[in-house]
């Protein structure tokens, strides 16, 4: 610096101001892209919503048990579909919540730091497997080798198969955020509970997991609305029944799959069936983006007490 | 399993190696250590530590940062397996059974050792659970009312049941520090055991709630055997009857200099390292 002259010298720290301003724009874009996206997305969903409830009552949406929009008399009651992604989501979180929180409590508590770098990216990669693995895998293995094994007259399309792959679509979810729950406990809580003659399975169970419940609970919730939003796997190994019906080893159509087969059909714009698809996105999104927000919250209720 | 039981038990393994060994233990010795030398990975950290502590009295661990005077506490009551890379060489005699032979149970041996952190650590649950914890995990089958009883006496001891006698109900978290210290004193007695180990016990109070603790420390004395780590030399002087001085060596490596009753170790001070430390020259 000492050789330049003051002019040459403000020239330069004008030049990086610009750039250090230039930089804020470019970021503050990709901030806005992702914001914006979000309220495109969720206006277009409520006004293409609103033309299709000039069909159909809201009241009629919410509680009616026929969704017959792609047939020539039209019932448009969501509930066939709402079931079918309730009871599949359901299955999904039977499955990824024993297990998933079994694996943090172990990863966290029991296993050794190198199991844990192994096991966890390995853990991770599940969901990097793409969906529609799944779904084939759930279709084309998990109901004729496995669930046909026990179960003789369970539909080649069938909510079960569904579930359980979702469930393992959702492990991680649940092992990665309860692993970060149970380590946030701080390791005083461990040894207070050790030096008053406490067994390994009693610092866990009653010191370990209480405290960390509400980031258990938010894993539970975060995967609960990532099961519901799964569309590739209820597509494939589904079926396209809409159905309501509370037995898992029928065919029926989750909301997320309804969307995928209009979607991928040939729903003329303006039609009635094409407005259904964003009354049902839109209500998925409503129901999604709650549960997102609670488990959100619970999470950071938790992070706030240490 | 009952606390009489428990105490019964003990009492029996005791017996036995007596009778084995015939061996003429201080009497008055709680706990003893024997070369009790302690390593992290490798690297020595204490060596050589051969102490007595007498039933029902209050011995102090005094010395200057890094000299080990922790890490001999954790190996009181084997909290030091719980350290990864610990490795304990030497004995600790409890009422002359070596708490690190092969067929003693560390998580038993807890039980009837208790002990206090630096830093209050009380569990996110209430008063009421916090203090019936250990009551609990050790299996006591208590009706609701002698559970009740037993932790309102661990209150009293502890002096801190006037304070929270109106909401045992309250989360721990709504407690000062000093009562949530005290608070921790009181969860380790509930379980009855029968030496307190206390490390640093007031290094982030204030001196109220400092002084409160060493009040009770001293009151509850004559029913359990007390050991403290202190950096505090003046705490050492006020609470303790004995006091043993733990200083580093060239190679970084913990060593008693000095153990005897607490007013000869401030009075005349046999050691030159010590009668530094103690007059403040060395820190």
């Amino acid at each position: 610096m000492g050789s330049l002259s003051t002019h040459e010298f403000l020239k330069s720290v004008r030049r990086r101001r610009r750039a250090d301003s230039l930089f804020m724009v470019v970021v503050l874009s990709a901030t806005l892209v992702s914001t914006l996206t979000l309220i495109v997305i969720f206006t277009t969903l409520s006004v293409e919503s609103v033309a299709f409830f000039t069909h159909a009552s809201i009241l009629e949406f919410l509680t009616g048990t026929k969704w017959t929009v792609l047939f020539a008399e039209k019932h448009y009651g969501i509930l066939p579909l709402l079931n079918a992604t309730v009871l599949t989501s359901l299955i999904a979180i039977a499955v990824s919540a024993p297990a998933g929180i079994a694996a943090a409590i172990y990863l966290s508590e029991y296993a050794g730091p190198r199991f844990r770098n192994i096991a966890k990216p390995v853990i991770e990669t599940l969901s990097g497997v793409p969906t529609v693995v799944y779904g084939y895998f759930a279709l084309y293995l998990v109901t004729p080798n496995l669930l046909r094994v026990f179960w003789e007259g369970i539909s080649i399309h069938n909510a079960l198969a569904v579930g359980l792959m979702i469930g393992i679509l959702t492990l991680p979810i649940v092992v990665a955020i309860s692993d970060d729950a149970l380590k946030a406990v701080p390791n005083d809580l461990r040894l207070a509970a050790y030096s008053l003659g406490s067994r390994k399975i009693d610092v866990v169970f009653r010191v370990v997991l209480p405290a960390a419940l509400s980031g258990v609970v938010a894993s539970i919730i975060l995967a609960f609305a990532r099961a519901m939003g799964e569309t590739l796997i209820a597509a494939i190994a589904g079926g396209f029944r809409p159905v309501l019906s509370f037995d898992p080893g029928e065919s029926m159509q989750t909301m997320t799959s309804y969307i995928a087969q209009v979607a991928t059909g040939d729903a003329p714009h303006g039609t009635v069936e094409y407005q259904s698809l964003f009354a049902v996105g839109f209500l998925l999104l409503l129901i999604t983006a709650t549960l997102n927000f609670i488990g959100l919250r619970v999470i950071r209720r938790w992070e706030i007490k240490y | 399993m009952s606390a009489e039981d428990l105490l019964e038990k003990i009492k029996v393994i005791i017996r036995e190696e007596e009778s084995v060994e015939g061996a003429d233990v201080e009497k008055d010795a709680a706990i003893a250590t024997e070369g009790l030398s302690v390593s992290y990975n490798g690297r020595l950290a204490v060596e050589g530590v051969n102490l007595k502590f007498r039933s029902n009295t209050i011995t102090a661990i005094i010395g200057p940062s890094g000299c080990g005077k922790s890490t001999v506490l954790r190996s009181l009551n084997r909290m030091n397996d719980l350290v990864p890379g610990a490795r304990v060489t030497g004995k600790v005699l409890f009422r002359g059974v070596d708490i690190y032979s092969k067929d003693v149970d560390p998580v038993f041996i807890r039980s009837r050792i208790g002990m206090v952190f630096q830093r209050p650590n009380p569990f996110p649950m209430s008063v009421f659970d916090n203090v019936a914890f250990g009551l609990r995990v050790n299996g006591f089958k208590l009706t609701k009312d002698e559970m009740k009883k037993r932790v309102q006496e661990a209150l009293i001891k502890a002096a801190l049941w006037d304070e929270v006698k109106d909401r045992l109900d309250a989360h721990a978290y709504s407690l000062s520090g000093g009562q949530q210290q005290r608070l921790c004193i009181a969860r380790a007695l509930a379980v009855e055991p029968e030496v307190l180990l206390l490390d640093e016990p007031t290094v982030s109070l204030d001196p109220i709630s400092t002084s409160k603790i060493e009040r009770l420390l001293v009151a509850i004395k004559h029913d359990y055997t007390i050991i403290i780590v202190t950096h505090n030399m003046q705490q050492a002087a006020r609470v303790s009857d004995y006091t043993a001085v733990m200083m580093t060596d060239e190679n970084l490596v913990g060593r008693v200099t000095e153990f005897g009753p607490t007013k000869e170790i401030f009075t005349s001070p046999k050691d030159q390292r010590t009668e530094a430390y103690i007059s403040g020259r060395v820190s």
